[in-house]
């Protein structure tokens, strides 16, 4: 019972860490706590919906494209909301109130165009073969979640370490002044993490989306509340902070539901939140740059 | 002329009212944006007080005038619980975990069935707040703010507002001021909250989410924080504009959320910009 | 004469670079010091440590015999610090009167209920400020200003700004980040001329400074710093006849080539 428990919160955990990826990718090198950020969550997941029911796409199509479309209206959006904000060196609250009124004109506008009911990927999607070890139960949708977020982070570790691309960043995210007198193309750095960010929110969206076969626009919102209690437990920034951080609330969450009750495990995160501001507001790691007043 | 204002109050009843709370919140909003923090638990500081009134009047049958302080201090102790060690960090602390505030309650709301009603809500509360009492409630707040605004206390306030660095080393104690801040937005809040639910007689768990906390920020953002009197008349409009705009229906948050990204961007000083005289 | 601050030990470490590394310094009451050094020396940083804006990784101050290392930047000037900043720190959109004001906040003690209700005792405290707050103006030459928005006032202008608003809280000891940094040969003496005027208000100064002729002018004691250490101590001409000085700012050939002609 409890190592199925352990295995269902693993997957779980695995989109949290996926979802918070990006979210805290998005603060460490741009300093900007971007609220659209839950969108492409929304938008990773409908357009895979949309793929897969009506061009029939499987979900080695969707996924793929999915996050793509995510990556690009991320782009997209940082570039209206932000670029502004960046030049001006308007700093960090006046950008996430901007992202604040965006993402709720975004998703009231969803809303609008899409409606609110709950929509579903079409039947046999994904297989619903299940594999068993030892008497637990490992579906095939399990197995893709965690199978693609490993690939992901992967990926994003190894282009973060030996690509140029990756340096660039690195450096962007120490110090914007002196990159952009390093050469670097601060801009081109810009949009590439926006891209990146999104393409792993979207990417969150799908597969979380999966997990529950449950697709609505505001599906992103209630995940946000994982995305802040994450990227704050794993420190703000912190890349490796926020993987941990995220499987450590998935698997709380589904031993809370497990052994509480279901409706403790939506204070779960928050609870953690909190009492990491008190006790060690730098997160897990201790490297978010706390800056004290 | 009597008969007319009577009418017209009939008419509008609802309308006058909310434009009273609105007012109020924007005037908890003022409060933390003064000093140039960002607290994005206005609504969920308005749903405990209104949460917190609605009980106990109808649980307790306590009195009016001992429900509205209580309303008023359950969200001062979150505030305090959740803003206390966010005020020593970096700005964004506290907007995240203000943000998280609110969607943990509408949770907790759904939830705590037994006591709260779920998803259905709270109904049947006595409407006990008259017009004179949210009016009157306003008028003071507004001028409270203004009296404070011309004291050392307000130049305290914009100075970390532009500076918070050279405000501390000016002696300005930023820890206080930010937690005193928090706290008094939070009661004000919180007694817009039981204001609001005594006077609509109903309150649910969904009216103090994520989309009334953007809301209440566009009060503020919109009218300016120049002056105390510029986030109420931001209210004003915004409450208004909705009433005579009915055909925007669904893309009414649509519209509340415009208008926040355009204020940020093009109109940083609100539509009404004049600045508070702080020396005699 | 004891000294009104002492800096014992103080060592500033980010990541692996010691910034100020173990410096004593003992500021007198009633002196003008000064802290000269090449760039990057330390000093803004050593002054960050004494005004309270970083916190020493080791290392004690002492303010008039008590220990502030760990006291943040308002505690202090309640003590009696003040600075003025490098690159001015002005309130921008508030006028220059309510600038000098805001500088008196440790000052004033009007209750905020006072303030609410706008008691006469309230209403005395502010105009006895404000009245203040002109003379301060009037020293600074800036009293026909008062009412300007202290954001379009003139480079020179800001500076004097900054020093009436420090001045505002009564300090015992006043920091001053490069004053005379971006002022032109005029402005520049009449800003020795002001700062002379200080001791007459009690006012004991440390500032940094790059203007050598400045700094020799004024002081009358001068730590230098170098690479974050001290390298020496003592009245302008001790200094300017110190050769690891004239090594640091000018590199040790030119200080050996220095040494020659004058032994020839």
């Amino acid at each position: 019972m409890l190592s199925q428990q352990l295995v269902n919160g693993l997957v779980l955990g695995s989109t949290y860490a996926l979802f918070a990826l990006g979210f805290t990718l998005i603060f460490g090198v741009l300093r900007v706590i971007n609220l659209t950020y839950g969108f492409y969550f929304s938008v990773g997941a409908f357009v895979a919906l949309w793929l897969a029911r009506s061009l029939g796409a499987s979900i080695w199509i969707a996924l793929p494209l999915g996050s793509l479309a995510a990556g690009l209206v991320a782009v997209v959006i940082d570039g209206i909301l932000l670029t502004r904000l960046r030049r001006t060196k308007a700093g960090e609250l006046p950008s996430l109130m901007v992202t604040l009124g965006a993402v709720l004109a975004l998703y009231a506008l969803m809303a609008a165009l899409i409606g609110t009911e709950i929509q579903r990927f079409p039947f046999g999607f994904v297989g619903s073969t299940a594999l068993e070890f030892a008497g637990v139960r490992v579906s095939l949708v399990q197995m893709l979640i965690v199978g693609t977020a490993f690939v992901m982070v992967a990926v994003l570790f190894l282009l973060l370490q030996y690509t140029r691309l990756g340096l660039m960043i690195r450096a962007l995210a120490e110090n914007e002044d002196a990159a952009r007198l390093m050469g670097i193309n601060v801009d081109a750095t810009v949009v590439a993490v926006s891209f990146l960010s999104g393409l792993l929110g979207g990417a969150a969206g799908v597969l979380i989306g999966l997990n529950f076969n449950a697709i609505q626009p505001f599906m992103g919102e209630a995940m946000m509340l994982r995305g802040f209690a994450v990227i704050i437990i794993g420190g703000l920034g912190d890349i490796r902070g926020a993987l941990v951080a995220g499987i450590l609330l998935g698997v709380l969450e589904v031993l809370t539901a497990g052994y509480l009750s279901s409706n403790a495990k939506e204070a779960v995160g928050f609870a953690i939140l909190v009492l990491t501001l008190w006790f060690r507001p730098v997160g897990l790691f201790g490297r978010a740059q706390v800056k004290r007043a | 002329m009597a008969e007319w204002l009577d009418d017209f109050l009939f008419t509008y009843e609802n309308l006058i009212h909310a434009l009273g709370i609105h007012g109020l919140l924007a005037l908890s909003m003022y409060c933390v944006m003064a000093l140039g923090q960002l607290s994005l638990g206005q609504a969920a500081f308005m749903g405990l007080g209104a949460y917190t009134g609605a009980l106990l009047t109808l649980k307790l049958g306590l009195p009016f005038w001992l429900v509205l302080p209580i309303s008023a201090l359950v969200p001062a102790l979150v505030a305090l619980v959740i803003g206390g060690p966010t005020l020593r960090l970096n700005g964004v602390y506290l907007a995240i975990s203000t943000i998280a505030l609110g969607e943990v309650l509408r949770v907790l709301y759904i939830n705590a069935e037994s006591l709260t009603g779920g998803a259905l809500g709270l109904s049947g509360i006595p409407q006990k707040a008259s017009l004179w009492l949210v009016y009157g409630l306003l008028a003071v707040c507004i001028a409270g703010f203004w009296a404070i605004g011309r004291s050392r206390i307000g130049r305290a306030m914009e100075a970390m507002r532009e500076d918070e660095m050279a405000a501390g080393v000016m002696g300005v104690n930023l820890p206080l001021y930010k937690l005193g801040a928090l706290i008094a937005s939070a009661m004000l809040a919180g007694l817009a909250g039981s204001l609001a639910a005594h006077s609509n007689s109903f309150i649910g768990p969904n009216e103090y989410g994520f989309e009334a906390a953007v809301t209440i920020l566009s009060f503020a953002l919109l009218g300016g924080i120049g002056t105390p009197i510029a986030p109420v008349i931001g209210a004003f409009v915004l409450t208004a504009l909705p009433e005579l705009l009915r055909p925007l229906a669904d893309f009414r948050l649509v519209f509340n959320g415009l208008i926040i990204v355009l204020a940020v961007l093009f109109l940083p000083r609100g539509i009404v910009p004049f600045r508070l005289r702080r020396a005699p | 004469m004891s000294a009104l601050l002492s800096a014992r030990g103080l060592t500033m470490q980010f990541r692996g670079l010691l910034a100020v590394n173990a410096v004593d310094v003992d500021v007198a009451a009633g002196s003008v010091h000064g802290i000269i050094g090449p760039n990057g020396a330390g000093k803004t940083t050593f002054f960050n440590l004494i005004s309270g804006l970083l916190r020493p990784t080791s290392g004690s101050l002492t303010l008039d015999g008590q220990d502030v290392t760990a006291l943040p930047p308002y505690a202090r000037t309640r003590m009696g610090l003040a600075r003025t900043f490098q690159n001015i720190r002005m309130f921008s959109d508030m006028s220059v009167l309510e600038n000098v004001m805001t500088g008196m906040h440790t000052r004033l003690k009007a209750p905020g209920w006072s303030a609410l209700l706008r008691l006469p005792g309230f209403r005395a405290e502010e105009r006895e400020a404000r009245a203040q707050a002109m003379e301060l103006l009037e020293f600074v030459g800036l009293a026909d200003k008062a009412d300007g928005r202290s954001g379009s006032l003139a480079y020179g202008e800001q500076r004097r700004l900054e020093i009436a608003r420090a001045l505002a809280s009564r300090p015992r000891l006043l920091l001053l980040d490069e004053p005379a940094a971006g002022m032109n040969p005029a402005e520049t003496r009449e800003l020795a001329v002001l700062l002379k005027q200080l001791g007459q208000r009690d006012v004991t100064l440390l500032l940094v400074e790059h203007d050598m002729g400045f700094v020799m002018d004024l002081c009358d004691r001068i730590t230098v710093l170098n690479f974050g250490r001290k390298i020496a101590e003592g009245g302008p001409r001790d200094i300017r006849n110190d050769s690891s000085v004239i090594e640091a700012y000018l590199g040790s050939k030119v200080a050996e080539r220095l040494a020659k002609a004058h032994g020839a």
